[in-house]
């Protein structure tokens, strides 16, 4: 069965958005569970369970907690990653709109594994409502004595505050979401050092994924050992897909890790509208290399994707059918990471925008000869380059929309116009038809 | 240095700055500067050079960095715009349902090109990047709340709310 509900199990339920709701279906009992084990016994747990982060990186979340220095003086700290801002990704807000008590488990949970007494929730800026949720929930579980001085009655106090950024990609990244935190531009740091021994305020720092910590309490329950029987050799359990496009049922779906794409499509989503095949599959966000129709009996899994040259990323999987234009595409995504770069490295902030213009040439029929030999050196001058993965992120998707769609790009070229009668494709037109296009 | 607020204004900074400052560790005030700027905006529509000087104040940190922070996030007003933002979302979720044709459609009915404020400084329209509404494409956003699943009628019904 390619869906699950191991994470999904209570959403849409009535009031399960509630402390009492919550508690009612067993909730925060896997907190009550950790409270009985030592910290280290939690960390082994999860370690077993095989849980990857679920941000973009994949790295393995237990792995990442045993990083902390040992015997040191400093606070330790929690940042939770809800910027959520890859393009195609939608699922942390999810997470928190549909049971936000099973985050702040999670969070609870991590904060007694690792030692820390405060946890910062960054959100991004644009998620108000889901701020909004979320300090209720957490108002909730402090008058119930689950929060706050002591945490379920234990000696060991946990603050858990909401914290919200005010609109940059950039701060998805660890290093930048916690100078953002600290009140500033959110420029990467380099790394070494890494977060876990200098991070927030020079301290010791966890950041981790809004649903990654949101399965915590999923593998307390059932056991680190059971959770990564769920999954593959190399990664546990199951995941959340994000799913977007040319599909007649978009939405955020719980699949196991042998699930396709073409399952995803097909069975999960109810494939494409008006009869048209899928062209192109974004796999885990737009800075993911794009799949072809003829790779989409891949497994959504991180080495499965890895194998193929691609990657899971953010789990935002978009579907591009073939009335749409791949040039279009591209551009669209190379103005993104353009307009999002920081402006720290020289290759990220210059090279951006450069793809993006050659891009736009292409479509508007300007380009000149030459110019998909220069993007192409393009991506190979910005990749590995960089501080942060952001310069990747920009490169590698023009770098696959152009080898593998090779012959749109030069049809752009030859015909000095896009060949597209509907850029964005059929179902662009059809959802808004009337609207602006003609009317003048 | 100038005072940005009037009396009420000042004192509703003031009783929510003491609530903002009590999430972190008192030596570490100038961790709330994203949100205590926010909050100038949120009372007076923007961030004056006045503003931003206040808060840089009551944070310890230089005039020049809040400056710096309210440059660097889009959703930070260091200028003044519209009674009303309209954020069309045009990524590529959004733009295969038709957020091209939305945001055209906007163009047209309020008479201006996006990154534009209407003359009557009711609306300033623009692009907005991924807002996380994929799922529920196109997506706009009218004053930092998300409209889902828009449709021309949507945006008929929204511009004859806005005053």
């Amino acid at each position: 069965m390619p869906l699950a509900n191991v994470l999904t199990n209570h959403w849409g339920e009535p009031g399960v958005d509630t402390l009492a709701g919550y508690q009612q279906r067993g909730g925060y009992g896997s907190l009550r569970k950790a409270l009985e084990l030592a910290p280290a016994q939690v960390v082994d747990e999860v370690k077993r369970s095989n849980l990857r982060g679920r941000g973009g990186a994949g790295f393995p979340t237990g792995l990442k907690w045993s990083f902390l220095p040992k015997d040191d003086p400093r606070p330790r700290y929690l940042c939770v990653n809800g910027d959520e801002s890859e393009p195609g990704t939608f699922k942390d807000r999810y997470c928190i709109e549909k049971s936000p008590h099973q985050l702040l488990e999670g969070i609870a949970i991590t904060a007694w594994a690792i030692g820390a007494h405060t946890a910062y929730v960054y959100l991004r800026g644009e998620l108000a409502t889901q701020a909004r949720i979320l300090e209720r929930a957490i108002d909730e579980a402090r008058e119930a004595g689950i929060l706050g001085p002591k945490l379920c009655g234990r000696d060991f106090a946990l603050e858990v505050h909401v914290h919200l950024g005010a609109g940059a990609y950039i701060c998805g990244e660890e290093t930048a979401l916690l100078e953002s935190l600290e009140g500033k531009k959110g420029w990467p740091r380099l790394k070494p050092p890494f977060p876990a021994v200098s991070g927030l305020f020079g301290c010791p720092t966890i950041v981790n994924n809004v649903e990654t910590l949101a399965t915590v309490p999923a593998i307390l329950a059932m056991g680190g050992e059971r959770y990564a029987a769920l999954g593959t050799e190399k990664s546990g359990g199951t995941r959340l897909v994000s799913v977007s496009g040319a599909v007649r049922k978009p939405g955020v779906y719980e699949i196991t890790l042998d699930t396709t794409f073409r399952q995803i499509v097909e069975e999960i989503c109810g494939g494409v509208p008006g009869g048209r095949k899928v062209k192109a599959v974004i796999p885990g966000g737009s800075s993911c290399p794009v799949l072809t129709a003829e790779q989409l009996d891949v497994a959504a899994e991180y080495e499965a994707l890895k194998a193929i040259g691609s990657m899971a990323g953010s789990g935002g999987v978009v579907v591009l059918d073939e009335s749409t234009c791949m040039v279009r595409v591209a551009w669209r995504i190379a103005r993104f990471y353009a307009e999002e770069s920081c402006g720290q490295c020289t290759p990220c902030r210059e090279g951006t925008p450069w793809m993006a213009r050659i891009l736009r040439h292409l479509e508007e029929g300007r380009a000149a000869e030459g110019d998909l030999a220069l993007l192409k050196g393009l991506t190979g001058s910005i990749l590995g380059r960089t501080l942060c993965p952001l310069g990747d992120a920009a490169a590698m998707p023009v770098r696959a929309f152009l080898d593998k769609f090779r012959a749109e790009f030069e049809a752009h070229l030859r015909e000095r116009r896009c060949p597209f009668p509907h850029p964005w494709g059929e179902q662009a037109d059809e959802l808004f038809a009337g609207a602006g296009r003609g009317e003048t | 240095m100038s005072v940005p607020f009037s009396e009420e204004q000042q004192r509703r900074f003031d009783e929510e700055l003491a609530r903002v400052l009590a999430r972190y560790p008192a030596d570490r005030k100038s961790a709330a500067l994203l949100p205590a700027l926010r909050l100038a905006q949120q009372i007076l529509g923007w961030l004056p050079p006045a503003a931003l000087e206040h808060v840089a104040g009551r944070l310890g940190v230089s005039a020049c960095r809040a400056r710096e922070v309210a440059t660097f996030y889009v959703m930070m007003r260091p200028e003044p715009l519209g009674r009303h933002l309209v954020e069309v979302c045009t990524n590529v979720s959004c733009s295969l349902r038709g957020a091209e044709s939305l945001l055209e459609h906007l163009e047209q009915r309020l008479g201006i090109r996006s990154g534009q404020t209407t003359s009557d400084k009711r609306v300033t329209l623009r692009e907005a990047e991924c807002l996380a509404s994929c799922g529920t494409a196109p997506c706009l956003q009218v004053d930092e709340e998300h409209l889902e699943n828009v449709t021309p009628e949507t945006i008929d019904q929204l511009l004859a709310q806005l005053d």
